[in-house]
């Protein structure tokens, strides 16, 4: 028990220390791109389970993320005062599901609150998950991953294609979110520590539920489903139930991401959608090594980071591919596992070292 | 116009459009019988052939420059094998789709910097942008006919390649059991070599025949690759006519719809349909269900 | 406790990235800084790179000759590769680290809305190198741009339709910004202007063939012209499948037609092709005396002799961009950003690659319709199309 809370620990005192420095360096505006690359990172940690745990390639990941994006985008800038009259709209509006509210121009609106637009986002990827994984991974092979290429391919081109995504131009003016207890979700560069925060929080909350639920049952299941499928189907475990839930939990976490980033850059574009984008996310778990949630969400976030801050200008893409390339080729299970080795190594040769001093200087 | 030729039309403008993807997909086919690996990178053969044949074209006539781009990029293509693909041998078929995926983005970045972001394109093999071929009332570009001629020649060639050669009988061996190929003294390392040559080879001289009509472009390699990696799975992994028929018929679906959708969602009837294929049909149109359709990996 | 170390390690290797970069100087002759945004890759990266090398070749020129009031000019290029959350990290950082006086792009008007009201908001200059006619309507106090509107193309080119008697015609335009926009434009001006919108199509801007939407419009009876709004590589491919299904209708193109090069790409299918456009692609063909002359064949001769590229219009809504923000430091005589903004929206009579530039506080682009010349492709070349 004690073991499993370190990580947890450490990289809490991660997430402070950054900030600290941060602050004590005067570079608090680092934090902003940091908080965007968290955002990024938490579609990475979902992906990791369906690649290094279910053993299955998502090429919809960003699909996914973009219909959280796009879902509450829409319904929260989208204005409905035409039907404030209507009985229903009404009730709606007691339950708080509308809000009335100005636009950047000062006139009133109508519009769905951030939560309950949050809410029907979850519905709309619950289903859409569902829909293609539950043909797709009834199958043997790799079909998830033609299945959700198609599927992010229909989802970028509709998104372009429909004057109610605002078409290749996007979203804009997304509120900012409401959490309540004076947590607020916005891009001001006042609230920029605490929306640092807030980011990490949440993403370390996801962590350490996919933590749990690795060492759970399903994943226990899904470590068979990975090592040898046809055997964990013999012995009784439902293969295909197992992959369907790991693959809605991850895309249900790509489409929080989603939401969130929307609100936090106060808007959301095409690019988001198209298969570039998913691909990067499947690379980034790949870097980090697809069954190791830690060492992923780092290297993702690290990398998202300084692409961000546009580090690698023209590069950017180049420096991407070759370092997937270049950790593929040489430390498959992610830079973090041959580094652990190497310490492993490094740190028994040390005590061995000592112990001879010691056996030496009697 | 009546409406029997419009139709013909929209057949040949279907066409058209399949052929192209009909060609990224006879290679992407011929990587995945071979080696199991969904090859990301096959629309970057066909970018890098067109573009190397625009710049070689400067130089030579028309086709040198495209003997000399598809041998060029042939070499490219068994050079990542056995710098990436060789080594990688013990690794799971995950991690080497994975790689085809960075490759592709390593290779798409490097011609954004040794060519630069400009549309590029051949000639057109014969007549000029304006001439067609009229068929019944309908026209369709002669280039068209130059792609569908290829086409017809890369899968007549391939299949007595592989029916009839020793290095092809070898590479349908290995296709269909690694283990019992190896057994028999094959060596299946280079029937991997010999795959990504033969396929990069065949991806570039699609990259030269469509580039009159598609015109290259440094990021034109992925848009096609979608396409091709489509027309695959619609046809059925495995087997080259099956992937020609694939790309056309995701070339007439389009064309079709077009004729009833508003067009900006042309691509998303194509797809629905492929998913809806795959969905009952997983291994495809035409591929065999006996599982060489698609392999386990 | 393995996990634990390598957490430290990471931790180290990590703070020691995060923060080993930028580092303000406190210079007092300090240079001026203007940061850039540009997609210099990607899919817009045809407006990005013309623009980057423009900007770099400018900047350079402009410190050759001693700078602006006695300082350097200083440009921060950041490469969104078209993605507007990229533009929205860049301009924060812009802003708010590098503390530029200005930011000149975004490349397309979907990323410059997505940062429209985060200049706003923080009183940041931009000047935008995009079109679309909603970034500067409803005017943002702090937002300008340097193209020519989509309004003004289509009142050429409905004028020029009027004066060959056509009123019947078909629209397609491409799934991006540009074609949104332009497309967008169109519908609304052709009723007042008497022009019917027989069959309007939207197509994707990577199709590698377009002989079906045009069969489409062949098989709507009636259609006098074809309005094309979209960018390359799909504007050449239009006027080629055109002319292949035997579409013989004259074709329109937009002020996104301005590179040389896409009319060669379309050979003799671009022939008799109308578009508007801004008078650099036909500098040689003005009377000595007019105002953008001798701008515009600098302008010319530098890049092409710099770059080995012909010269596009989009690279000179950089220039002009940069041209605007130092002409208002220049008038200003501050570096002071809300006198800055206040000069440039008063800047009259500013010849630029793109027109005459009269900013007034309720135009922030400031070009009149005679910025724009329509254009014809003859022999290949772009010529002044006359009637």
């Amino acid at each position: 028990m004690l073991k499993r809370l370190i990580p947890i620990v450490l990289m809490a005192a991660v997430i402070v220390a950054v900030q600290l420095l941060a602050t004590a360096l005067e570079k608090e505006y680092c934090l902003t791109q940091l908080t965007m690359a968290i955002y990024y990172s938490m579609v990475v940690m979902g992906l990791c389970l369906v690649m290094g745990y279910a053993g299955q390639v998502s090429l919809g990941h960003g699909a996914f993320f973009a219909i959280g994006g796009y879902t509450s985008a829409i319904l929260t800038t989208r204005s409905f005062l035409s039907l404030q009259d209507t009985w229903w709209a009404g009730i709606l509006k007691r339950l708080h599901v509308f809000v009335l509210r100005e636009d950047m121009f000062g006139s009133p609106i109508m519009t769905v609150s951030p939560w309950a637009a949050f809410l029907a986002a979850m519905i709309v990827t619950f289903i859409a998950a569902f829909l293609i994984g539950y043909p797709a991974l009834r199958l043997k092979g790799h079909y998830l991953a033609m299945a959700t290429l198609g599927f992010a391919m229909i989802v970028h081109k509709i998104v372009l294609g429909s004057a109610f995504a605002g078409a290749a131009d996007g979203i804009t003016g997304v509120p900012e979110w409401t959490l309540g207890a004076g947590l607020v979700i916005t891009g001001k560069s006042v609230a920029r520590v605490q929306n640092y925060y807030l980011a990490s929080g949440i993403a370390l909350v996801i962590l350490i539920l996919l933590g749990n639920l690795v060492r759970s049952r399903v994943g226990r299941a899904l470590q068979a489903i990975h090592d040898q499928e046809t055997a964990a189907n013999a012995m009784g475990i439902n293969t295909s139930a197992y992959k369907l839930q790991v693959f809605i939990v991850s895309a249900l976490i790509a489409a929080i991401a989603g939401v969130l980033l929307t609100h936090y850059t106060g808007g959301i574009g095409p690019s988001e959608s198209s298969i570039l984008k998913s691909v990067r996310y499947v690379a980034l778990a790949a870097a980090g090594g697809m069954a190791n949630l830690w060492s992923a969400s780092l290297i993702s976030t690290l990398i998202n980071y300084l692409s961000l801050r546009d580090w690698f200008g023209t590069f950017d893409n180049a420096v991407f591919g070759a370092l997937l390339i270049i950790i593929i080729s040489i430390a498959p299970d992610g830079p973090f596992k041959p580094l652990g080795l190497w310490i492993r190594r490094w740190s028994s040769l040390a005590r061995v070292r000592t112990g001879e001093k010691n056996h030496e200087t009697p | 116009m009546g409406s029997e030729i419009l139709i013909l039309q929209y057949l040949l403008s279907g066409i058209t459009k399949g052929s192209i993807y009909a060609m990224v997909a006879i290679g992407f086919n011929l990587i995945f019988s071979a080696t199991g690996v969904l090859n990301f990178a096959q629309g970057e053969f066909v970018m890098l052939g067109g573009m190397i044949a625009v710049t070689l074209s400067f130089y030579f006539p028309l086709p040198v420059a495209v003997a000399g781009a598809v041998v060029i990029v042939a070499c490219i293509g068994c050079l990542l094998e056995l710098l990436f693909f060789r080594p990688l041998r013990h690794h799971s078929i995950l991690h080497m789709i994975i790689i085809t995926i960075g490759l592709s983005i390593v290779i798409q970045e490097a011609a954004l910097h040794i060519w630069d972001e400009k549309v590029r394109s051949l000639p057109y093999f014969t007549g000029n942008e304006i001439s067609s071929v009229k068929i019944y009332g309908a026209a369709i570009s002669p280039q068209v006919l130059w792609v569908l001629g290829t086409i017809t020649v890369s899968v007549i060639l391939l299949h007595i390649f592989l029916r009839y050669t020793l290095q092809g009988r070898a590479m349908r061996a290995c296709s269909s059991n690694p283990e019992a190929a190896m057994l028999a003294g094959i060596n299946i390392s280079n029937m991997r070599t010999l795959a990504f040559g033969l396929s990069a080879a065949l991806g570039a001289l699609g990259g030269c025949v469509i580039s009159p009509i598609t015109m290259t472009q440094y990021e034109a390699g992925a848009p096609l690759a979608i396409k091709g990696f489509a027309a695959a799975i619609l046809g059925g992994l495995g087997n080259p006519m099956a992937a020609v028929a694939g790309g056309l018929l995701i070339g007439i679906i389009e064309a079709f719809s077009v004729s009833k959708l508003p067009a900006a969602y042309n691509d998303v009837s194509a797809f629905a349909i492929l998913l809806l294929v795959l969905f009952i049909r997983p291994h495809g149109l035409f591929g065999s269900p006996s599982g060489q359709g698609v392999r386990e990996f | 406790m393995k996990k634990g170390i390598i957490l430290a390690v990471a931790v180290c290797l990590l703070s020691g990235v995060l923060f080993a970069q930028g580092a303000a100087s406190g210079d007092k002759n300090k240079p001026i800084k203007i940061g850039a945004i540009f997609s210099v890759s990607g899919p817009a990266s045809f407006l990005g790179a013309p623009e980057e090398k423009t900007v770099r070749m400018l900047v350079d020129k402009i410190n050759a000759e001693g700078g602006v009031l006695g300082h350097k000019v200083e440009v921060i290029v950041k490469d969104s590769g078209g993605s507007p959350e990229k533009a929205v990290s860049f301009a924060k950082q812009l802003s708010e680290e590098e503390k530029v006086l200005a930011i000149i792009g975004p490349s397309t008007s979907g990323e410059t809305m997505q940062i429209k009201q985060l200049c706003e908001e923080n009183k940041m200059l931009l000047i935008s190198c995009a079109a679309a006619e909603k970034i500067v309507n409803p005017v943002a106090k702090y937002v300008f741009k340097t193209p020519q509107k989509d309004s003004q193309a289509v009142t050429w080119i409905f004028q020029t339709m009027k004066d060959k008697g056509i009123s019947k015609i078909a629209v397609v335009s491409s799934n991006d910004g540009f074609g949104a926009a332009g497309k967008g434009c169109l519908e609304e001006m052709a009723k007042p202007a008497g022009i019917e919108i027989l069959a309007n199509e939207v197509y994707d801007k990577q199709a590698t063939d377009l002989t079906d939407i045009l069969t489409k419009v062949k098989s709507v009876a009636g259609v006098q012209a074809v309005v094309n709004w979209s960018i390359v590589p799909a504007q050449s491919i239009v006027a080629k499948n055109m002319k292949q299904i035997g579409l013989n209708v004259p074709l329109f193109q937009s002020h996104g037609f301005g590179n040389p090069l896409y009319a060669a790409k379309a050979g003799v299918a671009a022939e008799g092709t109308l578009f508007p456009a801004g008078r650099l692609l036909v500098v040689d063909e003005l009377p000595a005396d007019h105002p953008q002359k001798a701008l515009l064949a600098a302008y010319k001769k530098d890049y092409e002799s710099k770059y080995k590229e012909d010269v596009s219009t989009f690279g000179g809504h950089a220039y002009d961009a940069l041209l605007v923000v130092l002409e208002g430091i220049k008038k200003a005589g501050t570096l002071d950003r809300d006198k800055v903004r206040d000069a440039i929206e008063n800047l009259k009579g500013l010849a630029g690659t793109a027109g005459v530039f009269n900013m007034t506080p309720e135009d922030h682009t400031g070009l009149a319709l005679d910025a724009f010349e329509m254009l014809t492709v003859k022999d290949g070349k772009f010529t002044i199309y006359k009637k």
